[in-house]
């Protein structure tokens, strides 16, 4: 990249086009070795970097795990830190493949921005914490409280639904960043802070007494978060969302990181064996080697495994698996089956 | 103060017999103790003010003033202190047991320290030092990026420090050599820019300048003399660029390094320095293009500075980093620091050039007219009479943008590069670290460093204006 540009932008001369854009993007990820993924500028369990500078978080592994199946290997992958507003033209304009970025999939972004959803890998909702020592046991009692949230976003615009389809006053106290909004509300500017539940979980362990807070049950939005690519190249849709399909089919079967080899050779049960490559040329038909699913398990684990180690009740967020627990276990995760 | 006594011996005309008439010279006493020392220093600037009581006016007056003062530096104590028992009193300074966050909690929320405590948390800063400096860089390579730094503030401090012989050649170094070595140190070169290329700009250089010597000669007549007059600086430009590429085109082994893999204060370094040290030749062809009497010039200066003063640097890192990209053809992508660099660059020379043209503004007519009279040329007369001249006056100006501009370079990080302010907000995200203390400690940082380089180039600035002042 920066060779044809420092060439370009010090010697005046036109860019020139390389064969790359002919190709479909598994041929052009292929042909440079890496998968390039857009993530958060950090948002706990999801993406941000660790001590060491290595992206970690449930969107980091779904990339890592389109590496390992195409690869073989789960570290042949590259993160781009993107804001809000540069995501989607980042996708656009190929400067990343797979955007993993705790991005909302709703209608208008799927139809008018020339991109498609993968699917989901983390069904959020935007919820309510408020001060326990304010009596308040239900956001119905909200009325006439003082908000804080983020400016531009949709909880903005969601919270302003909520309290007008309920016929209740509120006030709206909006500030840029995630600290200033934990700040305000710590420092007691509004009775209530509202962000997506898995945020509310994040921002938590910033406020000064956290177990003088509460999460209100209401749910009052739906934020299924996904992975997003390019519209017009549908192998390299099948490819991710069939990645995030093998991650959750593998914890319905009980197939873990460790296990997965072992299970491959010791099992007679069709299903894991078609998902593992023991039979059928699944992977050929996305343009992939037979064991991609195998090596996606291998390099991140199941979903379930990437939860916990990510999001999940033992890490500082502490989020129960709620609605992203397995359909057969009271959630609602339901991936199609691998045949 | 001083009045005329009328029993002064020298007031008097005559001198009668018996007046006393000093034969000897009054000894040298030392001040009066409430001048001097501590004691005077506090009578002189604090206790003067108010120790006039001699009208009900005076005394109210007085009173004001000492409460005034009394406020004042009560104010400035506590926030003194607040802020030295935040950072360095109060603070936690190491995670023995490895428990991260839980180093920085209090009792209320699951930690081992005394409620309401409130002091920085530099665990968590020294776990993302190497973030905050250098971002993702990898590890096995920052030595690469530490012998940039190193060389860069040898001959930084060589050009600077005024004893040190050969500050012309370091000063070369420093603006020509160094540039190349620190982005092949730092992106690893070996672009492979073909010889043909680097061959062509070689020989158009030498070229150029090969008429710039015939022009020096007067063998030129006409429009060739004309062009002759900058085609040397054009040569030289060729040359360097061609240079440029040879090195950064040579494969040394250096493993390549993605730009989006730096970070912290690299970023931060990488965007100020370029801005500021391509800012001001731009400005001042800027300035100099704005005031000239060729209208082509003057009007594609003009258009250039108002175009880039008129849009805020927020817009422009937008422009570059979302729309670009659109404009170009797909799997074409510009390397997306080398985008902003630029923006910041062009942003940052429009400003230069209106500090610039401030300086010619205020140079006499009388030295033009006299550089003229001499026979210089118009870039002889400029380069020797003119500029030394102007810059001196506004180098206040020049200091106070190229500060405005370091401290600019933190926008970048609102088009995903993470500058220093930007990495350190990525690790806030980090909820291993999580605690009511971890932003504000993150920010501390993030301003002593600001302080620190800002601080530093205002001082500069300060011994620079004594130095170069003539005294008129």
């Amino acid at each position: 990249m920066i060779r044809r540009t420092i060439l370009s932008a010090a010697a005046g001369i036109a860019m020139f086009a390389t064969g790359a854009n002919a190709a479909t993007t598994l041929e052009a990820v292929k042909a440079k070795g890496f998968v390039q993924c857009g993530v958060s500028q950090g948002l706990p369990g999801f993406s941000n970097a660790d001590d060491s500078g290595n992206w970690t978080g449930i969107d980091v592994d779904l990339c890592r795990a389109v590496a390992a199946a195409i690869f073989g290997d789960g570290s042949k992958v590259k993160f781009s830190p993107l804001s809000a507003k540069q995501r989607f033209t980042a996708l656009g304009s190929g400067e990343i493949d797979i955007l993993s970025r705790n991005t909302t999939w709703t209608m208008t972004r799927d139809t008018q921005l020339g991109l498609n959803f993968a699917g989901v890998n983390y069904y959020d909702g935007q919820g309510m914490m408020v001060p326990a020592g304010l009596g308040v046991k239900s956001a119905t009692e909200l009325d006439g409280a003082n908000i804080c949230t983020n400016t531009g976003t949709t909880t903005e615009l969601n919270i302003t639904d909520y309290f007008r389809a309920n016929n209740m006053s509120f006030n709206l106290v909006a500030f840029e960043k995630a600290d200033e909004v934990v700040a305000a509300y710590d420092a007691g500017r509004c009775d209530v802070y509202t962000t997506d539940r898995s945020g509310l979980a994040a921002q938590r362990t910033k406020l000064t007494n956290p177990d003088a807070h509460l999460v209100l049950p209401e749910i009052i939005s739906k934020e299924p978060l996904g992975p997003v690519v390019r519209q017009g190249d549908d192998q390299w849709f099948n490819i991710v969302r069939w990645t995030l399909n093998a991650l959750i089919n593998a914890e319905e079967m009980g197939i873990t990181k460790a296990n997965a080899k072992s299970r491959l050779a010791g099992t007679e049960n069709p299903a894991i064996k078609r998902l593992l490559g023991g039979e059928g040329k699944f992977g050929e038909e996305l343009g992939l080697s037979n064991d991609w699913a195998l090596n996606a398990i291998t390099a991140v684990g199941n979903y379930g495994e990437s939860y916990e180690a990510n999001v999940g009740p033992n890490t500082p967020l502490k989020l129960d698996r709620g609605v992203n627990a397995l359909w057969n276990k009271g959630g609602i995760l339901y991936a199609a089956p691998i045949r | 103060m001083r009045q005329t006594d009328k029993s002064d011996p020298r007031s008097t005309s005559s001198i009668s017999s018996d007046a006393y008439v000093r034969e000897t010279e009054a000894p040298y006493l030392p001040p009066p103790p409430s001048e001097v020392g501590i004691k005077g220093w506090l009578y002189n600037n604090i206790f003067q003010s108010m120790s006039d009581f001699s009208s009900p006016a005076a005394s109210m007056r007085s009173l004001l003033v000492a409460m005034f003062t009394v406020f004042v530096f009560y104010f400035f104590a506590t926030q003194l202190y607040g802020l030295v028992d935040f950072a360095l009193l109060s603070a936690v300074w190491s995670d023995a047991d490895g428990v991260k966050r839980q180093a920085c909690w209090t009792v209320e929320q699951g930690g081992s320290l005394p409620e309401g405590w409130h002091g920085a948390c530099w665990p968590y800063i020294f776990a993302k030092t190497k973030f905050i400096l250098f971002g993702a860089y990898p590890l096995e390579d920052l030595w690469r990026v530490k012998t940039t730094y190193l060389v860069g503030s040898l001959l930084l401090v060589w050009v600077l420090i005024e004893p040190l012989p050969y500050r012309k050649l370091a000063s070369l170094l420093l603006l020509v050599v160094f540039p190349m070595f620190a982005t092949l140190m730092l992106t690893g070169g070996g672009f492979g820019y073909s010889q043909t290329t680097v061959g062509l700009y070689t020989l158009l250089g030498l070229a150029l300048i090969t008429l710039r010597r015939l022009g020096i000669a007067g063998r030129l007549t006409g429009v060739f003399s004309d062009l002759a007059s900058v085609s040397g600086i054009a040569g030289w430009t060729l040359i360097f660029i061609a240079a440029f590429m040879a090195i950064i085109g040579h494969d040394f082994g250096l493993t390549n390094i993605d730009t989006r893999d730096w970070g912290g204060l690299l970023i931060t370094l990488v965007v100020a320095i370029t801005a500021i040290v391509a800012s001001l030749p731009l400005g001042i062809l800027l300035a100099l293009g704005r005031r000239s009497q060729m209208p082509i010039a003057r009007t594609l200066s003009i258009v250039f500075i108002e175009f880039w003063r008129g849009v805020p640097l927020i817009t422009v890192l937008f422009m570059a980093s979302v729309m670009i990209p659109l404009f170009m053809p797909e799997g074409v992508n510009f390397d997306s620091l080398l985008r902003a660099l630029i923006g910041v660059t062009l942003w940052q020379s429009a400003y230069m050039a209106e500090v610039i043209r401030g300086g010619l503004q205020a140079i006499d007519k009388g030295q033009y007219e006299a550089a003229d009279a001499m026979g210089l040329t118009y870039w002889q007369s400029m380069r020797l009479v003119i500029l030394p001249q102007a810059l001196k006056h506004v180098l206040p100006g020049i200091v106070n943008t190229v500060i405005s501009v370091f401290k600019d370079t933190s926008l970048v990080s609102i088009v995903g590069i993470f500058d220093l302010l930007g990495a350190t907000q990525s690790t806030l995200a980090d909820a291993a670290w999580s605690s009511p203390v971890q932003s504000p400690t993150g920010y501390l940082v993030v301003a002593s460093v600001f302080f620190f380089f800002c601080f530093g180039m205002s001082r500069y600035s300060i011994y620079l204006e004594k130095k170069l002042d003539r005294g008129h």
